[in-house]
């Protein structure tokens, strides 16, 4: 007998399990499932550090949070999605207050907000700096009150089942068993997180493979702005541990090795004391991370065994405030990096950390096929656009998750029937990951081609690119996608086959990879995290717009473009370290904080 | 220091084999590799069948919980230097059911956790219009540390009552009822008691408080067990003073 549910949830990270969720409360009639390749508490939100955005403060407005957004994004935001996105922000971080999250507090017991790169306010919640830790539990625990919701834990999707141009389910393995089975569902909704992991150094878990990505573009839904991967500026070397933007915004400075604040260089502001809203070490991470690649060129960095570091000074916050604000910073680079911030200084490089782009979505989180959804970083609703402040992703876990699983909800119950004979397609599937896979008897290891692919990325898709490095960097790739062809897998068995898992996982990103580099050679300009040394300027005449990737019949890509949504923000130049106010009454910005005060 | 290092993996593979054996592998031993590392290592280049979770390698997830020389541990948290110069020992986390290798079936706390009600329960829920309930700091801390919790099932590995007991509650299931029973804006401690003062609740733990030392994130479970107790100790005093409905 087929499982058979209203509503399949690929991935159960914070997107995911609030889509759950929304879709439970939209219609408790509704049979949803949960089906992640590991359990829902272990997803990557998880990893979440600094906070999540919701413009609260009473000096703060949404217009001044949708500015941030869109000018931190170098325009090739949606302005209508980020309206959408700025106004329910707060409302679902609130949301989660009343389901238990601990977030941080003033004296009084309201929620306190603290700085974020990017922005000009204080309007970022957190939970210390475990937010995304605490997001996640909280979510999956208010999940198991919900009997609608089943949980299929450690299953891994394999394929979209498409049938009459329509998703009618999932086929997944179940790895316990090793069984191959077919999950039918009138909406299935991608929350699979992103793709970092095609990338060699980088704060992205194990599991970020990119695999809904993939198995979207496969299904024929279009990817979108996948030239557009972030690199976040303070990595520890060597493990790629993310130390979180907080550390800057609670006053941390970056130096050379002079003991320099290089930022000053870069058009980023001049130095102050305390830390300044949209200046110095809070400008956006495109920005710090390029100025990093300049101090590097310069012979200002500093040499380690694990390549070239800027320092993290954190020292003159005191060990207070980094207990009472950092926690996790401190208890990070004790065990990982040996130091004490309290007295040390942390090394730091940029590392790649963020997906900007993903399947395409419109502000509901459909596709453009019939019956796929999509949310959190694995979607692309264009909130970020060419570079993510920090502390927008989390809540946008929320507002999109929401609105995704509603609309799926909407969608599931309009009693479109499954067809049966869509079962047939798990004869092929079995035969695919069953038969050739597992008895593939090449010589090639999986981590080899997985190695040669996250180096041949660094190298021509990296923090600045050329025609020339994407160019080779395409051959590449190609040729890794024919050597998996001869790929050895030793594990023949089904029980917990994570061999078998790992070959999914390199194809997937190997088809991620491919999206990636094809779409950062087509986009001659330079524009947030994508910056071309042979095309240095942002060109809005020819790419004020969205690439736009499908796959062809024969496996090729086709890329398109769809023109950027403008409402009230028409383009203009960012501008970072100026005490000139932007699109908004506010008069602070450029003003130094008061540290460590309340709203 | 020698800069390799030898693994001694328990493998178990329930297709071929009934009984548990040991594979030995020399991995490299640099100071910042961890034992996840190592593990890493052997798949990649040595043998790609070994089995076991892994995934945000900075100790939040809690997928890596092993045994590491005969102790509880997050893999990605334990250097392969402290046992230098080895062998290590990696085996499955203890008082579990091996399904392969070094992974074990959580299935039993996973239903445990539920039965627990990990949730705000309210009597009636608060309307967003009428903002956030009010939390001092000083509030959160009586909860704070419970929330902690990564589920990563070191405290199950070591606590002796579940090895002996499997139908006993747990320490993490437990201690993340008290983060609910303890957080001002929860109402549902009444409703947890029937679960928790079951002879498997909180009554089967007699205070070992292995839980808490093996805890890579200061919970301390044991800690929490014991409040409870003295919390249902005085809730039934009080419901034998004062009859129920009055």
């Amino acid at each position: 007998m087929t499982p058979s549910h209203d509503v399949v949830l690929v991935g159960g990270g914070g997107a995911g399990l609030r889509a759950a969720i929304a879709i439970a409360e939209t219609n408790p009639r509704l049979n949803i499932a949960v089906v992640s390749k590991v359990y829902p508490m272990r997803s990557h939100t998880v990893s979440a550090e600094g906070g999540a955005a919701g413009a609260i403060a009473p000096d703060d407005s949404l217009d001044e949070h949708c500015y941030d957004t869109i000018s931190g994004g170098d325009w090739l935001c949606d302005q209508d999605a980020v309206e959408a996105f700025v106004k329910e922000a707060p409302e679902e971080l609130l949301r989660l207050e009343h389901w238990g999250c601990p977030w941080s507090r003033e004296a009084d017991g309201r929620i306190a907000v603290r700085p974020f790169g990017g922005m000009k306010k204080m309007r970022t919640w957190f939970a210390a700096d475990k937010t995304g830790f605490h997001m996640l539990h909280t979510l999956f625990q208010t999940s198991l009150k919900y009997a609608s919701v089943v949980r299929y834990d450690e299953w891994f999707v394999t394929k979209l089942l498409v049938d009459d141009g329509r998703v009618q389910g999932v086929i997944a393995i179940d790895l316990k068993s090793g069984k191959i089975e077919a999950i039918t569902a009138r909406a299935v909704i991608l929350c699979t997180g992103g793709c970092g992991k095609v990338f060699p150094f980088t704060t992205n878990a194990a599991i970020k493979s990119g695999d809904g990505m993939a198995l979207a573009y496969r299904a024929g839904a279009p990817l979108k702005d996948m030239e557009f991967m972030q690199y976040h500026p303070t990595g520890l070397p060597f493990t790629g541990i993310l130390i979180t933007e907080a550390a800057r915004s609670e006053g941390g400075y970056l130096i050379n090795k002079d003991g320099y604040r290089y930022l000053q260089d870069y058009n980023l502001g001049t130095p102050q004391p305390q830390p300044v809203f949209r200046s110095m070490e809070l400008g956006p991470r495109d920005r710090l991370s390029q100025a990093f690649m300049k101090e590097l060129e310069k012979g200002r960095t500093i040499e380690t065994p694990y390549g070239h570091v800027v320092h993290l000074d954190l020292r003159h916050l005191g060990e207070k405030k980094i207990t009472a604000k950092i926690p996790f910073v401190r208890e990070l680079c004790m065990k990982y990096q040996n130091l004490d911030p309290v007295k040390d200084l942390i090394p730091v490089r940029p590392v790649v950390h963020y997906m900007m782009g993903g399947i395409h979505t419109d502000i509901n989180g459909a596709t453009p096929l019939p019956g796929l959804y999509a949310a959190g970083e694995a979607a692309c609703v264009s909130i970020n656009g060419a570079n993510r402040l920090g502390s927008n992703s989390l809540p946008e876990l929320l507002v999109f998750g929401a609105r995704a699983g509603k609309a799926a909800a909407e969608y599931a119950s309009l009693g479109l029937q499954i067809n049966p004979r869509i079962i047939a397609q798990k004869t092929d599937e079995h035969r695919r990951i069953e038969h050739d896979l597992l008895n593939k008897k090449g010589k090639e290891r999986i981590a080899t081609i997985r190695d040669e692919m996250q180096k041949s990325m660094e190298g021509s898709s990296g923090i600045y690119r050329t025609g020339a490095s994407l160019r080779k960097g395409m051959e590449e790739i190609r040729r890794l996608q024919e050597r998996y062809a001869g790929l050895a897998i030793e594990d023949h068995s089904k029980t917990f086959n994570t061999e078998r898992v790992s070959a999914l996982e390199l194809s997937c990103m190997l088809d991620v990879a491919e999206s990636i580099v094809t779409a950062a050679t087509r986009r001659e300009e330079s524009r947030g995290a994508h910056q071309r040394t042979d095309f240095p300027k942002r060109d809005d005449q020819r790419y004020l717009a969205h690439s736009l990737i499908y796959r062809n019949a024969d496996g090729s890509a086709r890329v398109d473009y769809l023109p950027v949504t403008i409402t009230r923000w028409p383009p203009g130049e960012r501008i970072y370290g100026e005490a000139k106010p932007h699109g908004g009454p506010n008069k602070a910005a450029g003003s130094a904080l008061s540290s460590g005060a309340g709203v | 220091m020698a800069d390799r290092i030898k693994l001694q993996v328990a493998r178990y593979r329930p297709e071929q084999e009934s009984e548990v054996t040991y594979d030995e592998f020399e991995v490299p031993c640099p100071k910042d590799w961890v034992v996840l590392d190592g593990l890493n290592h052997v798949k990649d280049r040595m043998d790609g069948t070994l089995a076991y979770r892994w995934s945000c390698r900075m100790g939040i997830c809690g997928s890596c919980g092993m045994m590491v020389n005969g102790e509880p541990k997050l893999t990605c948290a334990t250097f392969l230097s402290e046992y230098a110069p080895g062998p290590i020992r990696v085996e499955p986390l203890r008082n579990f059911p091996v399904i392969r290798d070094l992974i074990v079936d959580i299935g039993d706390f996973m239903r445990k956790l539920v039965t627990v009600k990990p949730w705000i329960v309210r009597d009636e829920e608060r309307p967003l219009s009428a903002g956030e309930y009010r939390q001092t700091p000083q509030e959160m801390d009586e909860y704070k540390p419970y929330s902690m919790c990564i589920n990563c099932m070191l405290c199950y590995s070591a606590c002796p009552i579940y090895g002996l007991d499997p139908k006993f509650l747990g320490p993490a299931a437990i201690a993340l009822a008290q983060r609910y029973n303890l957080d001002n804006r929860d109402q549902g401690s009444g409703e947890r008691m029937e679960v928790l003062s079951e002879h498997e609740g909180i009554w089967g733990c007699t205070f070992v408080g292995e839980c808490t030392k093996v805890c890579p994130k200061h919970v301390d479970p044991a800690g929490s067990i014991q409040r409870y107790k003295l919390t249902a100790a005085l809730e039934s005093m009080k419901s034998f003073f004062v009859p129920r409905g009055a």
